[in-house]
């Protein structure tokens, strides 16, 4: 069973690897595009759009925060004076 | 050569090179440690075993119908094609520590020569010969399938078999040449490209067998590749901006890049 399990695993790392979400991402891609040409659309530009979401998505995830730098709008508190009294 | 053959041949070359270079970094390690008799009878077992999957595969492959065989090759491409370009863009940020074959070679070396030595005459030592057969099988498969899926895809499988040929013995020759890990390679700057390369094509070909077609047909790939390699390059220039702002710690970064394995 432990060998059945690793062996699913070595193919899991090998196709899916870090992040589900991108597998899940093309799939759904491939189908959209498939969809759209059977619809009579014009359909190359939905792999390149789902790419130009899915890899910012998938390294906000991997960096566990948001790509953009986060522009605080907090006032600044001054350090502490030597004066200033402890606070309780 | 054509532009499309020659995209071919540097993708091809430049994957199945990063993947020689770690087949090369096990066996240098399984050779010193164990002794070079084991090692490269393990490393011969393997590429047999790789000649005999291309020699099955390869004709059964080539007789897929095209469109079934680009969707589906389109989408392990793009798998992996991000992959290695996520990987790359997270270590050229500073997000990742940089792949480290020396750092490598030396824990397998040190895990190699910890172990018992039993075996036989081919092979007097089997944790050698595994060792070195594990490694290029593993990596092997890679180069069989990036061969495969190329070539068939690009309906050239002798192209891109030669050049896999020439990367795997540039790479194996200096390896060997300097007995040591190449450690030098710019191995994150190959995956990049090789990154790029690779969702180009699975880009390309994915939308093709899911039955799109491309403005200008395969002149689309000369404005695919550029147009992902600024966008991967932009996501590095974004990733290192959001890395300085917060000092590492609201995007949970560690001190250092190099406290984080893989």
């Amino acid at each position: 069973m432990s060998k059945l399990r690793a062996f699913g695993a070595f193919w899991y790392d090998f196709v899916i690897g870090d992040d589900w979400l991108v597998a899940v991402g093309i799939v759904v891609g491939l189908a959209g595009t498939y969809g759209l040409h059977r619809g009579g659309v014009t359909a190359w530009w939905l792999l390149p759009l789902v790419l130009l979401v899915l890899l910012p998505v998938s390294l906000s995830r991997a960096v566990s925060g948001p790509l953009l730098p986060r522009r605080t709008h907090e006032r600044r508190t001054p350090p502490a004076s030597p004066r200033t009294p402890p606070a309780h | 050569m054509s532009a499309a053959a020659s995209a071919l041949f540097v993708a091809v070359f430049l994957a199945c090179a990063v993947e020689a270079v770690e087949a090369t970094t096990i066996v240098l390690a399984a050779g010193t440690a164990r002794g070079w008799r084991s090692a490269g009878t393990g490393s011969v077992a393997a590429i047999f075993v790789l000649a005999i999957t291309v020699a099955v595969l390869g004709p059964a492959v080539s007789h897929l119908p095209l469109p079934a065989l680009r969707v589906v090759v389109g989408a392990l491409l793009l798998v992996f094609g991000l992959q290695w370009l996520r990987k790359a863009i997270l270590r050229a940020s500073g997000h990742k520590a940089l792949h480290d074959e020396a750092k490598l070679y030396a824990e397998q070396l040190a895990e190699a020569k910890e172990q018992q030595a039993r075996g036989s005459i081919l092979a007097p030592d089997w944790y050698g010969f595994t060792l070195a057969f594990k490694g290029v099988l593993l990596e092997g498969l890679e180069v069989v399938f990036i061969v495969l899926t190329f070539g068939a895809n690009a309906k050239n499988v002798g192209l891109a078999a030669i050049s896999a040929l020439c990367a795997v013995v540039v790479v194996a020759a200096v390896g060997f040449a300097v007995k040591a890990p190449l450690a030098k390679v710019p191995e994150n700057t190959m995956k990049f490209v090789v990154g790029i390369m690779l969702t180009s094509f699975g880009v390309f070909w994915g939308a093709e067998g899911a039955g799109a077609h491309w403005p200008g047909s395969d002149a689309a790939l000369l404005v695919i590749i550029p147009a992902i390699a600024l966008f991967g390059l932009g996501l590095v220039a974004l990733l290192r901006r959001s890395a300085g702002s917060d000092g590492g710690h609201a995007a949970g970064l560690p001190q250092r890049a190099s406290q984080v394995a893989g």
